[in-house]
C-alpha cells in the first residue's frame, strides 16, 4: 500500500505518523533540525522560508502548549499562522470537519498542522487535500505524535548520541498513549536494540509486543541499566476507576522516585512530554534534578517543528 | 582555457588582503568551498577574531521551487556582528544570488559597519548587481558545468569543473 | 409465465442435484426438469448456456432502511439491489427506525416489499420493545403477522435476567430468536478488533472474548430453556469451536457468518480505511481462517450478507467516529464463489450455504428447485468477473471495502415466482 505520507517522488508531503518512513528522511529532518537549534539561539530568530505561506492550526483537542510551539516555529519560519479552535466554531453547528478544511483550503491555506481525538483523523484530511496542502499530525488519539517523537529522538541523540547500543524505558499509560507509539517507531527505525515498556497489564494495550519492545510489569527491573528514562503523563480520568484504583498506590509503583531512577545507569538522562503530574508520575527531586532534560526537549521542539514544516513547505 | 591554480590563487588574495585587515576584521565563509577557502584565508592572514561560517540554505530564493537543501550545516557567527568590518568569503562569484543571501543571513545577526565580499574565482553571469572587492581570477565557465572548489585529505585546495 | 430455461448446468445443493439439465416453469412453480411437461408451450425462452441455475439465493440479514431511514437507502433501491444480487428471499432485521416491535409496523413493512413485486421480504421482530432490552415484545402476536424470528438486532442485551426469560417466553411458543454475541460492558467504546492492528492504529479494541463470553452465557441458557437460537455473525475462531461442541453434544443452535468476514481481517483496516468500519469488526487473519474452516465443514451453517447501506457522509468522518457497515446484497454471490474457489470446494457444497442451509434457519420453502418448489431462481456465469464500483451498484449504499476488486459470478437473470425481476444489460 503506498504510504501516503510520500509524493510520487518519496518526498515527505505530509507528516502523519513515523511509522514506515525511511530512515534516511527521519535522520534528515533530526540533522535540520540541528541547524534550526543554531537560529533559535540568535537574537533575529526568523529565517525567511515560509515567508507568504499560511499555516492554519486546526486543533480539535485542546492544547495550549502544542499549538503555541507550532505557532512559534511557524512564525519563526516567517509564515502567517492562523489559529483555529474548532470546538467553538463551526463543527458545532453541523460543518462535516472535511467541509471546514475545503473552506479553509479556499483560503489559501498551505499547511494544516491538526490535533485531533480520533485516530486517523489527519490522515483522512491528507487524503483528502492531497499532496499539494501538506498536513502535520499534531496529535490524533492514540494514534501518533510524529513531532513529539522526532523532538524525543532529538533529545536523546543530543545527549547520548548513538542509539545502536541504547536502552530505553518508556513507562505508564501506553494504552492510551499516542507519544509512546510515536517514539516506539522512532526508536525502531533508528535501530534502537532494547526498548522497554514499563506499567501495569491494565495500562498496555493487546499485542504491544508486536511494536517491537519487551513489557515489564515491575519497575526496577525495568529500569535496570537503561539509558534513557521516558515518563509519559497519568491522565486524571485514568487514576481512578477499572484502570487503576488510585493516583497514589500508582506512583508507589510506577512513579519515578530517585530510589527507583538508581536502577538505570548512573548517567541515565530523564525525558517527559509535558505537563508533568508532579507526585503522580514523577517526584519533583527527579524533575527538578540534574539527569532530568524535560526543560531543553520544549526547545528542540521548536526546532525540530521547524525543520518539518521546511521540509514540508520545500516538497 | 586549463583552470586556475587554486593554491596561486589562495597566495595571491593573502597577499591582497593583508594591508587591509585589522586585529577587528571578522571573516565569514559560505559553506563549503567559500567555508575552506575562509579557513585557509584566516590562518594565513593570522586574524584573531574567531572565523564565523555560514549555511545559506534557509536563505536561498530557489526553496519553493527545489525545497530545503539535504544535508543543511549549522551556520556558526562566534562574533558580534554589530558595527564590525566583514570579510565575506566564498570559492566562485557566478549569479550572485548565493551572495544576496548570504548578506541578508548576516543581517539577521546584527548590523555591520561594512561587508567586502572576497572570491577565489569570478566566473561572470552574474543575474543581481553584486561584484567583489577581492578576486583572485576571472575565468569563464561553459555553459551546463559548475565550477567548484574541492579539498583533498592534506588540506589542498583546487578547482575543478563539474557537470551541474 | 411459462418459461423454459435451456442449456444450463443446474445445481440444486438441497437435492444433490449437479447436472446439465433443462428447467421448465409455469404459474410460478417448477413444473419440470429435462423434457417439457405434457401440454408445456414456453412463452419465454432463457438460453442458459455456460451459466449455473441455482436456486435464488437467502439471505438472512439485509437491511432495507425502511421504515425510517430512507435517507439511506429506500426499500425500492435496496430489493433492486437484491434480485441484482440473485437474492429471492431475504430476512430483515428489526433495527428499523421505530424497530419492529408492533404489528402495525411489520404489516406495513410486509405489504409496501409484497407491492414491489420483486424479492420475498421476512421480517425478524424485535425481542424487547424499542430493542430497548427492558420488556418482551408481544411475540405471538408479531409472529401472527408475519415475523418469522426474534432479535436485538447490534442492540446487546445488559441485562442475562432478561435474556434467559426471554429464551423461556419464546420457547414455549417454539419461536427462534437470532442473536449476536456481545457483552456489551467488555465492547463498550470499542471500534476495532482488539489486537496487533488495534494497538499500532491507535483505536479502542473490542476483544475476541467480547463474542465469545457471551456466546458462552447464550449456550448455557439455551442448555436450560430448549430455545431454537440462531447465532449471527460469528467473528471469533473461537466461536467456531464453541459452536461446534455445542452441536456435537446436540444443542439445536445454528449460526451464520457475514460474507465480508470470509476474506478481510484487520490487516485490511489500512490508513484508517472507514469502509472497514464493521460491526463485528474484522478480526486476526487467524480468525478468519478458522470461520473459513467452520463454513466449510458446516459447522457454521450459512452465509449471509448483513447488507447494511451507509450514507457516504457518514462514512467520511474518522474512523472511530464513522458509521459501521458494509453494503453487500450484490456481493454475496461473489464473495461466496470466491471463497469456494479459494477453498477448493465443490459449486453446490458452497451455494448450499446461501440457499438450502439459510432456507433451512428460516424455516420457509426455499432454497432448492424440486418439482412443485417456487420458481425462485439465480441464474449466473460463474466464468466472468463483476468489477466493484459505486457507479454500477445499484444499492443506495455504495460502502464496501471491495471497492475495485474484481470477484468471480456474474448475475444473468433473477427470477421471483416464475417471473423474471432482473435480467442483466435489461
Amino acid at each position: 500500500m503506498h504510504n501516503p505520507q510520500l509524493n510520487a517522488k518519496g518526498e515527505l508531503a505530509h507528516l502523519l505518523t513515523l511509522e514506515g518512513l525511511p530512515r534516511e528522511i527521519i535522520v534528515n529532518i533530526l540533522d535540520t533540525a540541528a541547524s534550526f537549534v543554531g537560529v533559535t539561539e540568535r537574537d533575529v530568530k526568523k529565517v525567511p522560508l515560509l515567508r507568504g505561506k499560511s499555516v492554519f492550526n486546526l486543533f480539535f483537542e485542546n492544547s495550549t502548549r502544542t499549538r503555541t510551539t507550532f505557532e512559534i516555529a511557524a512564525k519563526r519560519l516567517s509564515a502567517d499562522v492562523i489559529n483555529l479552535n474548532i470546538t467553538t466554531s463551526s463543527t458545532q453547528k453541523g460543518e462535516t470537519l472535511l467541509d471546514t478544511v475545503d473552506n479553509l483550503s479556499a483560503m489559501h491555506a498551505d499547511m494544516f498542522v491538526v490535533r485531533h481525538a480520533q485516530s486517523g483523523a489527519p490522515h483522512m484530511i491528507a487524503r483528502h487535500v492531497g499532496p499539494e496542502r501538506h498536513v502535520i499530525n499534531a496529535g490524533d488519539g492514540r494514534h501518533a505524535h510524529p513531532t513529539q517523537g522526532l523532538l524525543d529522538a532529538y533529545t536523546i541523540r543530543h545527549y547520548k548520541h548513538d542509539f545502536g547500543g541504547l536502552s530505553v524505558a518508556i513507562v505508564g499509560d501506553i494504552l492510551h498513549s499516542r507519544v509512546a507509539r510515536s517514539l516506539i517507531h522512532v526508536l525502531n527505525i533508528l535501530g534502537t536494540p532494547d526498548v522497554r515498556v514499563i506499567g501495569p497489564q491494565t495500562l498496555m494495550p493487546a499485542g504491544v509486543e508486536s511494536l517491537g519492545v519487551r513489557v515489564c510489569h515491575d519497575m526496577r527491573e525495568g529500569l535496570a541499566g537503561v539509558d534513557v528514562v521516558v515518563m509519559l503523563r497519568l491522565q486524571s480520568e485514568r487514576m481512578r476507576g477499572p484502570l487503576l484504583p488510585s493516583a497514589q498506590e500508582f506512583f508507589k509503583y510506577y512513579g519515578l522516585t530517585p530510589d527507583k531512577l538508581a536502577a538505570a545507569k548512573p548517567d541515565a538522562i530523564v525525558m517527559h512530554p509535558g505537563p508533568m503530574n508532579r507526585g503522580i508520575e514523577i517526584d519533583s527531586a527527579v524533575a527538578d534534578g540534574p539527569r532530568s532534560v524535560i526543560l531543553p526537549q520544549v526547545t528542540f521542539g521548536i526546532a525540530v517543528r521547524m525543520a518539518v514544516m521546511s521540509i514540508l513547505g520545500g516538497s | 582555457m586549463p583552470l586556475p591554480d587554486a593554491e596561486a590563487l589562495c597566495a595571491e588574495l593573502v597577499k591582497k588582503l593583508r594591508p587591509a585587515v585589522t586585529p577587528e576584521t571578522a571573516m565569514v565563509g559560505i559553506h563549503t568551498g567559500g567555508a575552506w577557502l575562509a579557513e585557509r584565508l584566516h590562518r594565513e592572514l593570522g586574524l584573531t577574531v574567531p572565523l564565523g561560517r555560514l549555511d545559506i540554505s534557509f536563505y536561498r530564493d530557489d526553496y519553493h521551487k527545489s525545497g530545503l537543501h539535504k544535508s543543511v550545516k549549522a551556520s556558526q557567527i562566534p562574533f558580534e556582528v554589530d558595527g564590525r568590518r566583514i570579510l565575506l568569503v566564498d570559492d566562485v562569484l557566478y549569479t550572485g544570488r548565493t551572495v544576496r543571501a548570504a548578506m541578508n543571513e548576516l543581517f539577521d545577526y546584527g548590523r555591520p559597519e561594512s561587508i567586502s565580499l572576497v572570491v577565489l574565482v569570478d566566473r561572470g553571469e552574474r543575474q543581481l548587481p553584486i561584484c567583489a572587492q577581492y578576486c583572485g581570477a576571472t575565468h569563464a565557465v561553459p555553459k551546463g558545468a559548475m565550477l567548484r572548489l574541492h579539498r583533498d585529505d592534506r588540506g589542498q585546495l583546487a578547482l575543478r569543473l563539474d557537470n551541474a | 409465465m411459462k418459461l423454459h430455461i435451456k442449456n444450463g448446468r443446474l445445481v440444486d445443493p438441497k437435492n444433490g442435484v449437479d447436472r446439465p439439465v433443462d428447467l421448465f416453469i409455469a404459474e410460478g412453480r417448477v413444473a419440470g426438469f429435462g423434457a417439457p411437461p405434457k401440454g408445456f408451450s414456453a412463452e419465454r425462452v432463457i438460453d442458459a448456456s455456460g451459466l449455473v441455475v441455482a436456486p435464488g439465493l437467502v439471505d438472512l440479514a439485509a437491511r432495507l432502511r425502511e421504515p425510517g431511514l430512507e435517507y439511506k437507502a429506500t426499500l425500492e433501491s435496496e430489493m433492486l439491489a437484491a434480485v441484482a444480487g440473485g437474492v429471492t428471499s431475504l430476512a430483515c432485521p428489526p433495527d428499523t427506525d421505530p424497530p419492529l416491535d408492533e404489528p402495525g409496523l411489520v404489516e406495513m413493512l410486509k405489504r409496501r416489499a409484497a407491492s414491489l413485486n420483486l424479492a420475498r421480504v421476512y421480517p425478524v421482530g424485535a425481542l424487547t420493545a424499542k430493542l430497548e432490552g427492558e420488556r418482551l415484545t408481544e411475540m405471538a402476536e408479531l409472529r401472527d403477522h408475519g415475523c418469522v424470528a426474534f432479535s436485538q438486532a447490534d442492540v446487546p442485551l445488559p441485562d442475562t435476567q432478561l435474556l434467559w426469560r426471554a429464551l423461556q417466553y419464546a420457547a414455549t411458543f417454539g419461536f427462534p430468536v437470532w442473536l449476536r454475541p456481545q457483552d456489551p460492558h467488555v465492547a463498550k467504546g470499542g471500534v476495532a478488533h482488539d489486537g496487533e492492528v488495534a494497538t499500532r492504529l491507535g483505536l479502542p479494541g473490542i476483544p475476541a472474548f467480547a463474542e465469545t463470553i457471551a456466546l458462552g452465557t447464550i449456550l448455557a441458557l439455551v442448555r436450560v430453556t430448549g430455545t431454537r437460537v440462531h447465532l449471527c455473525r460469528l467473528s471469533a475462531g473461537d466461536s467456531v469451536e464453541m459452536v461446534r461442541a455445542a452441536k456435537r453434544e446436540g444443542l439445536a443452535v445454528t449460526c451464520d457468518i457475514a460474507a465480508h468476514h470470509l476474506h478481510l481481517s484487520d490487516m485490511d483496516l489500512g490508513y484508517f480505511d472507514s469502509h472497514a468500519h464493521v460491526v463485528p469488526p474484522f478480526r486476526s487473519q487467524r480468525d478468519r481462517d478458522r470461520l473459513r474452516a467452520g463454513l466449510a465443514d458446516g459447522t457454521i451453517d450459512a452465509v449471509c450478507s448483513d447488507h447494511t447501506p451507509v450514507d457516504e457522509d457518514a462514512k467520511q468522518l474518522p474512523f472511530g467516529e464513522s458509521e459501521p457497515g458494509t453494503t453487500g446484497l450484490e456481493l454475496l454471490l461473489p464473495l461466496t464463489l470466491k471463497w469456494s474457489q479459494e477453498s477448493r470446494l465443490p459449486l453446490p457444497q458452497a451455494l448450499a450455504r446461501v440457499t438450502s442451509d439459510p432456507a433451512r434457519i428460516l424455516g420457509v420453502d426455499a432454497g432448492h428447485l424440486a418439482v412443485g418448489a417456487p420458481a425462485d431462481v439465480c441464474i449466473f456465469d460463474p466464468e466472468s468477473y463483476v468489477k466493484i464500483a459505486s457507479g454500477t451498484l445499484r444499492s443506495q449504499g455504495k460502502n464496501t471495502p471491495f471497492l475495485g476488486y474484481e470477484l468471480p459470478g456474474v448475475v444473468r437473470y433473477t427470477l421471483v415466482a416464475g417471473e423474471v425481476r432482473y435480467e442483466a444489460g435489461g
